[in-house]
Protein backbone atom coordinates (compact mmCIF):
# COMPACT_ATOMS: atom_id res chain seq x y z
CA UNK A 1 0.00 0.00 0.00
CA UNK A 2 1.52 3.63 -0.65
CA UNK A 3 1.07 4.16 3.06
CA UNK A 4 3.09 6.48 5.40
CA UNK A 5 5.86 3.48 6.21
CA UNK A 6 6.62 3.63 2.11
CA UNK A 7 9.48 6.64 3.14
CA UNK A 8 12.33 6.31 0.07
CA UNK A 9 12.50 9.38 -1.45
CA UNK A 10 10.19 11.14 0.08
CA UNK A 11 11.21 14.31 1.67
CA UNK A 12 10.79 17.23 4.62
CA UNK A 13 11.88 14.74 7.49
CA UNK A 14 14.85 17.06 8.16
CA UNK A 15 18.34 15.57 9.98
CA UNK A 16 19.05 12.47 11.44
CA UNK A 17 19.52 12.75 14.89
CA UNK A 18 21.90 9.90 16.22
CA UNK A 19 21.62 8.96 19.90
CA UNK A 20 24.65 9.23 21.31
CA UNK A 21 25.59 5.66 23.57
CA UNK A 22 22.07 4.47 23.26
CA UNK A 23 20.90 1.30 25.04
CA UNK A 24 19.18 -1.67 22.88
CA UNK A 25 15.89 -0.80 25.29
CA UNK A 26 15.44 2.41 26.71
CA UNK A 27 12.51 1.08 28.85
CA UNK A 28 11.39 -1.88 30.33
CA UNK A 29 8.35 -2.05 28.37
CA UNK A 30 10.13 -2.07 25.01
CA UNK A 31 11.58 -5.19 25.96
CA UNK A 32 8.55 -6.39 27.26
CA UNK A 33 6.86 -5.71 23.59
CA UNK A 34 9.70 -6.81 21.77
CA UNK A 35 8.85 -10.21 23.67
CA UNK A 36 5.27 -9.75 23.34
CA UNK A 37 5.32 -9.35 19.15
CA UNK A 38 6.51 -13.32 19.33
CA UNK A 39 4.55 -14.94 21.26
CA UNK A 40 1.25 -12.94 19.46
CA UNK A 41 2.45 -13.78 16.20
CA UNK A 42 2.99 -17.48 16.97
CA UNK A 43 -0.61 -17.27 18.55
CA UNK A 44 -2.37 -16.02 15.39
CA UNK A 45 -0.62 -17.67 13.39
CA UNK A 46 0.68 -14.55 11.72
CA UNK A 47 3.69 -14.45 9.72
CA UNK A 48 6.45 -11.05 9.29
CA UNK A 49 4.19 -9.89 6.54
CA UNK A 50 0.86 -10.15 7.86
CA UNK A 51 2.81 -8.27 11.38
CA UNK A 52 4.03 -5.46 8.79
CA UNK A 53 0.63 -4.99 7.53
CA UNK A 54 -0.29 -4.46 10.79
CA UNK A 55 1.34 -1.43 11.50
CA UNK A 56 1.58 -0.51 8.00
CA UNK A 57 -2.57 0.25 8.67
CA UNK A 58 -1.37 2.65 11.34
CA UNK A 59 -3.21 5.71 11.47
CA UNK A 60 -0.77 7.75 9.55
CA UNK A 61 -0.33 10.57 11.83
CA UNK A 62 0.07 8.26 14.82
CA UNK A 63 3.04 6.30 12.78
CA UNK A 64 5.04 9.24 12.99
CA UNK A 65 4.44 10.64 16.25
CA UNK A 66 5.35 7.64 17.76
CA UNK A 67 8.26 5.47 19.11
CA UNK A 68 9.48 1.94 16.70
CA UNK A 69 8.42 -0.16 19.89
CA UNK A 70 4.74 1.49 20.20
CA UNK A 71 4.47 0.25 16.44
CA UNK A 72 5.03 -2.94 17.21
CA UNK A 73 2.67 -2.45 20.49
CA UNK A 74 -0.03 -1.53 17.94
CA UNK A 75 0.46 -3.83 15.30
CA UNK A 76 0.16 -6.78 17.87
CA UNK A 77 -2.54 -5.84 19.31
CA UNK A 78 -4.11 -5.32 15.96
CA UNK A 79 -3.55 -8.82 15.14
CA UNK A 80 -4.82 -10.13 18.42
CA UNK A 81 -7.74 -8.09 18.36
CA UNK A 82 -8.07 -9.49 14.57
CA UNK A 83 -7.33 -12.69 15.24
CA UNK A 84 -10.65 -12.69 18.18
CA UNK A 85 -7.90 -13.19 20.90
CA UNK A 86 -8.78 -10.46 23.12
CA UNK A 87 -11.04 -8.08 22.60
CA UNK A 88 -10.88 -4.42 21.73
CA UNK A 89 -13.28 -2.70 24.19
CA UNK A 90 -11.06 -4.99 27.17
CA UNK A 91 -7.98 -3.35 25.45
CA UNK A 92 -9.51 0.43 25.68
CA UNK A 93 -10.99 -0.18 29.19
CA UNK A 94 -7.90 -1.55 30.86
CA UNK A 95 -5.35 1.13 29.49
CA UNK A 96 -7.55 4.75 28.95
CA UNK A 97 -7.39 4.21 25.00
CA UNK A 98 -5.46 2.07 22.91
CA UNK A 99 -5.43 3.03 18.72
CA UNK A 100 -5.23 0.17 16.82
CA UNK A 101 -4.73 0.22 13.09
CA UNK A 102 -7.22 0.73 10.56
CA UNK A 103 -8.97 -2.38 8.89
CA UNK A 104 -7.59 -4.15 6.05
CA UNK A 105 -8.68 -3.31 3.00
CA UNK A 106 -11.91 -4.92 1.26
CA UNK A 107 -9.56 -6.23 -1.78
CA UNK A 108 -6.11 -5.75 -1.00
CA UNK A 109 -4.27 -8.34 -3.50
CA UNK A 110 -5.22 -7.62 -7.41
CA UNK A 111 -5.55 -10.60 -9.31
CA UNK A 112 -1.25 -9.85 -10.63
CA UNK A 113 0.07 -9.78 -7.47
CA UNK A 114 -1.90 -12.95 -6.34
CA UNK A 115 -1.12 -15.33 -9.29
CA UNK A 116 0.30 -18.39 -8.05
CA UNK A 117 4.12 -18.30 -7.70
CA UNK A 118 6.59 -20.33 -10.29
CA UNK A 119 9.72 -21.14 -8.63
CA UNK A 120 12.10 -21.31 -11.74
CA UNK A 121 13.81 -17.67 -11.97
CA UNK A 122 12.25 -16.06 -15.65
CA UNK A 123 15.29 -13.47 -15.52
CA UNK A 124 18.89 -13.88 -15.35
CA UNK A 125 22.09 -12.17 -14.29
CA UNK A 126 22.47 -8.90 -16.50
CA UNK A 127 18.62 -9.11 -17.45
CA UNK A 128 17.00 -5.57 -17.92
CA UNK A 129 13.96 -5.20 -16.12
CA UNK A 130 11.00 -2.48 -15.62
CA UNK A 131 9.78 -2.30 -12.33
CA UNK A 132 5.21 -2.29 -12.89
CA UNK A 133 3.32 0.65 -12.33
CA UNK A 134 1.15 -1.69 -9.33
CA UNK A 135 -0.77 -0.06 -6.53
CA UNK A 136 -1.92 -2.59 -4.26
CA UNK A 137 -4.86 -1.94 -1.82
CA UNK A 138 -2.67 -4.17 0.53
CA UNK A 139 1.05 -5.59 1.90
CA UNK A 140 3.75 -5.26 -0.86
CA UNK A 141 7.48 -5.23 -0.42
CA UNK A 142 7.35 -3.01 -3.72
CA UNK A 143 8.38 0.82 -2.62
CA UNK A 144 6.83 3.06 -4.63
CA UNK A 145 9.87 5.19 -5.68
CA UNK A 146 11.11 2.43 -7.94
CA UNK A 147 8.22 1.84 -9.77
CA UNK A 148 8.13 2.03 -13.92
CA UNK A 149 12.01 2.13 -13.19
CA UNK A 150 14.77 0.07 -15.46
CA UNK A 151 17.17 -1.59 -13.61
CA UNK A 152 19.50 -4.51 -13.84
CA UNK A 153 19.31 -7.45 -12.43
CA UNK A 154 22.72 -7.82 -10.31
CA UNK A 155 21.88 -11.43 -8.45
CA UNK A 156 19.15 -13.96 -8.50
CA UNK A 157 18.24 -15.69 -5.36
CA UNK A 158 16.51 -18.10 -4.32
CA UNK A 159 13.09 -18.62 -3.62
CA UNK A 160 11.32 -16.93 -1.32
CA UNK A 161 7.63 -16.93 0.30
CA UNK A 162 5.93 -14.06 -1.69
CA UNK A 163 4.36 -11.48 0.74
CA UNK A 164 1.61 -10.24 -0.78
CA UNK A 165 0.33 -13.96 -0.78
CA UNK A 166 1.39 -14.53 2.70
CA UNK A 167 0.06 -11.66 4.37
CA UNK A 168 -3.56 -12.17 2.53
CA UNK A 169 -3.89 -15.56 1.67
CA UNK A 170 -2.15 -16.99 4.52
CA UNK A 171 -0.59 -19.15 2.14
CA UNK A 172 3.50 -19.53 1.73
CA UNK A 173 4.32 -19.94 -2.20
CA UNK A 174 8.10 -19.06 -2.92
CA UNK A 175 9.21 -17.05 -6.39
CA UNK A 176 12.50 -15.80 -7.08
CA UNK A 177 13.61 -12.36 -5.78
CA UNK A 178 16.20 -10.04 -7.60
CA UNK A 179 18.98 -7.67 -6.79
CA UNK A 180 18.03 -4.98 -9.07
CA UNK A 181 20.45 -2.08 -9.55
CA UNK A 182 19.24 1.65 -10.76
CA UNK A 183 21.42 4.42 -11.25
CA UNK A 184 20.54 7.75 -9.21
CA UNK A 185 19.52 9.42 -12.62
CA UNK A 186 17.29 6.40 -13.53
CA UNK A 187 15.59 7.12 -10.08
CA UNK A 188 15.63 10.42 -9.50
CA UNK A 189 16.05 12.22 -12.58
CA UNK A 190 18.86 15.27 -12.45
CA UNK A 191 18.88 15.68 -8.94
CA UNK A 192 20.96 12.28 -8.80
CA UNK A 193 22.91 13.03 -11.61
CA UNK A 194 26.26 11.19 -10.07
CA UNK A 195 27.94 7.96 -10.28
CA UNK A 196 26.03 6.86 -7.56
CA UNK A 197 23.52 4.22 -7.57
CA UNK A 198 20.98 1.95 -5.73
CA UNK A 199 20.76 -1.77 -5.21
CA UNK A 200 17.12 -3.10 -3.90
CA UNK A 201 15.66 -6.50 -3.92
CA UNK A 202 12.26 -7.53 -5.85
CA UNK A 203 10.06 -10.56 -6.01
CA UNK A 204 9.28 -11.84 -9.54
CA UNK A 205 6.06 -10.68 -10.13
CA UNK A 206 7.17 -7.03 -9.41
CA UNK A 207 9.51 -6.81 -13.09
CA UNK A 208 8.87 -6.86 -16.65
CA UNK A 209 11.32 -7.34 -19.14
CA UNK A 210 12.88 -4.50 -20.60
CA UNK A 211 13.68 -5.68 -24.45
CA UNK B 1 -7.89 -3.89 37.55
CA UNK B 2 -5.28 -1.75 39.57
CA UNK B 3 -2.14 -3.20 40.04
CA UNK B 4 -0.46 0.93 41.48
CA UNK B 5 1.79 -1.68 43.84
CA UNK B 6 3.98 -3.17 40.84
CA UNK B 7 4.59 0.86 39.55
CA UNK B 8 5.96 3.13 42.18
CA UNK B 9 6.07 5.74 39.27
CA UNK B 10 2.55 5.93 37.72
CA UNK B 11 2.66 4.34 34.32
CA UNK B 12 3.27 6.13 30.79
CA UNK B 13 -0.03 5.89 28.31
CA UNK B 14 1.92 3.79 26.42
CA UNK B 15 3.13 1.28 29.25
CA UNK B 16 -0.84 1.45 30.51
CA UNK B 17 -1.23 0.07 26.70
CA UNK B 18 1.54 -3.03 26.91
CA UNK B 19 0.27 -3.92 30.57
CA UNK B 20 -3.14 -3.78 29.25
CA UNK B 21 -2.28 -6.20 26.21
CA UNK B 22 0.16 -8.43 28.57
CA UNK B 23 -2.52 -9.51 31.03
CA UNK B 24 -5.22 -10.09 28.38
CA UNK B 25 -3.29 -12.15 26.86
CA UNK B 26 -1.94 -13.52 30.29
CA UNK B 27 -5.63 -14.34 31.03
CA UNK B 28 -5.38 -16.70 27.72
CA UNK B 29 -2.31 -18.29 28.77
CA UNK B 30 -0.60 -16.83 26.25
CA UNK B 31 2.24 -14.71 27.78
CA UNK B 32 5.32 -17.44 28.41
CA UNK B 33 7.58 -15.41 30.68
CA UNK B 34 10.40 -16.77 30.19
CA UNK B 35 10.24 -16.21 26.29
CA UNK B 36 10.41 -12.76 26.93
CA UNK B 37 13.26 -12.71 29.28
CA UNK B 38 14.86 -15.05 27.01
CA UNK B 39 14.60 -12.60 23.80
CA UNK B 40 15.47 -9.44 25.77
CA UNK B 41 18.43 -10.88 27.43
CA UNK B 42 19.38 -12.41 23.97
CA UNK B 43 19.84 -9.16 22.06
CA UNK B 44 20.19 -7.01 25.23
CA UNK B 45 23.82 -8.66 25.95
CA UNK B 46 24.65 -11.66 23.56
CA UNK B 47 23.70 -10.27 20.30
CA UNK B 48 24.82 -7.14 18.98
CA UNK B 49 27.97 -5.55 16.39
CA UNK B 50 30.49 -7.56 18.46
CA UNK B 51 29.88 -10.22 16.32
CA UNK B 52 29.93 -8.42 13.04
CA UNK B 53 33.23 -7.34 14.28
CA UNK B 54 34.94 -10.65 14.43
CA UNK B 55 33.32 -11.29 11.03
CA UNK B 56 34.84 -8.60 9.45
CA UNK B 57 38.38 -8.71 11.36
CA UNK B 58 38.64 -12.41 10.27
CA UNK B 59 37.76 -11.14 6.79
CA UNK B 60 41.05 -9.01 6.77
CA UNK B 61 43.24 -11.40 8.01
CA UNK B 62 42.37 -14.46 6.32
CA UNK B 63 42.10 -14.13 2.76
CA UNK B 64 40.34 -17.57 2.32
CA UNK B 65 38.29 -16.63 4.88
CA UNK B 66 37.46 -12.86 2.63
CA UNK B 67 36.49 -15.06 -0.17
CA UNK B 68 34.39 -17.98 1.31
CA UNK B 69 32.38 -14.31 2.78
CA UNK B 70 32.35 -12.46 -0.25
CA UNK B 71 30.45 -15.49 -2.43
CA UNK B 72 27.36 -14.64 -3.38
CA UNK B 73 25.50 -16.10 -0.18
CA UNK B 74 27.43 -14.92 3.18
CA UNK B 75 25.46 -17.07 5.20
CA UNK B 76 27.87 -20.01 5.24
CA UNK B 77 30.98 -18.29 6.29
CA UNK B 78 29.28 -16.13 9.05
CA UNK B 79 27.95 -19.49 10.32
CA UNK B 80 31.32 -20.58 10.79
CA UNK B 81 31.54 -18.38 13.09
CA UNK B 82 28.83 -19.68 14.71
CA UNK B 83 26.57 -16.44 14.09
CA UNK B 84 23.03 -17.23 12.58
CA UNK B 85 19.41 -17.20 13.31
CA UNK B 86 16.48 -14.76 13.36
CA UNK B 87 16.59 -12.21 11.02
CA UNK B 88 19.95 -13.61 9.25
CA UNK B 89 18.64 -16.51 7.15
CA UNK B 90 20.37 -14.94 3.84
CA UNK B 91 22.98 -12.71 5.01
CA UNK B 92 25.04 -10.64 2.28
CA UNK B 93 28.28 -9.20 2.77
CA UNK B 94 29.04 -6.42 0.58
CA UNK B 95 32.82 -5.10 0.15
CA UNK B 96 34.28 -1.79 0.27
CA UNK B 97 36.80 -0.63 -2.25
CA UNK B 98 38.76 2.48 -3.18
CA UNK B 99 36.01 2.33 -5.87
CA UNK B 100 33.16 1.67 -4.22
CA UNK B 101 31.71 2.85 -0.82
CA UNK B 102 28.33 0.86 0.92
CA UNK B 103 25.41 1.48 2.60
CA UNK B 104 22.41 -0.24 3.95
CA UNK B 105 18.74 1.19 4.55
CA UNK B 106 15.76 -0.64 4.63
CA UNK B 107 13.13 2.17 3.12
CA UNK B 108 9.74 0.13 4.02
CA UNK B 109 10.43 -0.68 7.91
CA UNK B 110 13.70 -1.95 9.88
CA UNK B 111 15.22 -4.83 8.18
CA UNK B 112 18.68 -5.55 9.54
CA UNK B 113 21.10 -8.31 10.00
CA UNK B 114 20.60 -9.60 13.60
CA UNK B 115 22.90 -11.84 14.04
CA UNK B 116 25.87 -9.81 13.45
CA UNK B 117 24.46 -6.33 14.63
CA UNK B 118 21.54 -6.69 16.88
CA UNK B 119 18.90 -5.03 17.07
CA UNK B 120 18.88 -1.39 15.12
CA UNK B 121 19.56 1.92 16.73
CA UNK B 122 16.25 4.04 16.84
CA UNK B 123 18.29 6.46 14.03
CA UNK B 124 18.04 3.33 11.01
CA UNK B 125 14.20 2.92 12.04
CA UNK B 126 13.67 6.66 11.39
CA UNK B 127 11.85 8.57 9.13
CA UNK B 128 14.81 11.09 7.83
CA UNK B 129 17.18 7.56 7.56
CA UNK B 130 14.72 6.05 5.80
CA UNK B 131 13.23 8.25 3.06
CA UNK B 132 16.85 10.42 2.59
CA UNK B 133 19.52 7.52 2.21
CA UNK B 134 18.32 6.42 -1.09
CA UNK B 135 17.52 9.97 -2.17
CA UNK B 136 20.39 11.95 -1.16
CA UNK B 137 23.15 9.62 0.08
CA UNK B 138 26.27 11.95 -0.21
CA UNK B 139 24.49 14.81 1.22
CA UNK B 140 23.15 12.55 4.32
CA UNK B 141 26.03 10.24 4.89
CA UNK B 142 28.20 13.69 4.96
CA UNK B 143 25.57 15.57 7.42
CA UNK B 144 26.46 11.70 9.71
CA UNK B 145 30.08 12.73 9.45
CA UNK B 146 30.85 10.40 6.91
CA UNK B 147 32.65 11.48 3.95
CA UNK B 148 33.10 9.86 0.69
CA UNK B 149 35.53 10.83 -1.82
CA UNK B 150 33.86 12.35 -5.18
CA UNK B 151 35.55 9.36 -7.00
CA UNK B 152 34.18 6.95 -4.75
CA UNK B 153 30.84 5.46 -5.79
CA UNK B 154 27.95 5.22 -3.20
CA UNK B 155 26.15 2.05 -3.62
CA UNK B 156 23.10 1.95 -1.63
CA UNK B 157 21.35 -1.35 -0.69
CA UNK B 158 17.59 -1.09 0.25
CA UNK B 159 16.63 -4.29 1.97
CA UNK B 160 13.06 -4.92 0.65
CA UNK B 161 13.20 -8.72 0.91
CA UNK B 162 14.76 -11.52 2.44
CA UNK B 163 18.16 -10.87 2.07
CA UNK B 164 20.00 -8.60 5.30
CA UNK B 165 23.04 -6.55 4.40
CA UNK B 166 26.77 -6.48 6.08
CA UNK B 167 29.22 -4.02 4.62
CA UNK B 168 33.17 -4.93 4.76
CA UNK B 169 34.82 -2.32 5.44
CA UNK B 170 38.46 -1.37 4.31
CA UNK B 171 41.23 -2.11 6.44
CA UNK B 172 42.79 0.78 8.02
CA UNK B 173 46.05 2.00 6.79
CA UNK B 174 48.86 1.06 9.42
CA UNK B 175 47.41 -1.65 11.27
CA UNK B 176 49.52 -4.21 9.67
CA UNK B 177 50.92 -5.75 13.10
CA UNK B 178 47.78 -5.87 14.99
CA UNK B 179 46.09 -9.43 15.88
CA UNK B 180 42.59 -10.48 14.92
CA UNK B 181 41.24 -9.27 18.10
CA UNK B 182 42.94 -6.18 18.46
CA UNK B 183 41.19 -5.21 14.50
CA UNK B 184 37.72 -6.42 15.71
CA UNK B 185 38.10 -3.82 18.35
CA UNK B 186 38.68 -1.14 16.10
CA UNK B 187 35.19 -2.14 13.98
CA UNK B 188 32.34 0.25 14.41
CA UNK B 189 28.62 -0.87 14.16
CA UNK B 190 28.34 2.26 11.90
CA UNK B 191 30.98 1.06 9.48
CA UNK B 192 29.28 -1.86 9.24
CA UNK B 193 26.08 -0.20 7.95
CA UNK B 194 28.17 1.94 5.92
CA UNK B 195 27.38 5.49 7.68
CA UNK B 196 30.92 5.28 9.16
CA UNK B 197 34.47 5.25 6.76
CA UNK B 198 37.36 3.36 9.42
Amino acid sequence: MDGVHDLGGKIGYGPVVVEADEPVFHEAWEGRVFGLVGLVTIATNAGTPAFRHAIERMDPQHYLESSYYEHWLTGSATLAVEAGLIDADELEARSGGFPLSRPLARHPVPSHLAAPAAPEPRFGLGSRVRVRNDHPMGHTRCPDYVRDRVGDVVRVDPGEPVPEIEAHLGRIEREPTYCVRFSMAELWGDDGGTGDSLCIDLYERYLEEVS
Amino acid sequence: MSDGHHHPEPMSDVERRVHALETLLAEKGLVNEEFIDDMVQAYAQDIGPMNGARVVAKAWVDPAYRERLLAEDSTPAIGELGFGGAEGAHMIVVANTPEVHNVVVCTLCSCYPWPVLGLPPSWYKSPPYRSRMVREPRVLLAEMGCEVPDDVEIRVWDSSAEARYLVLPERPAGTEGLSEDELAALVSRDSMIGVARL
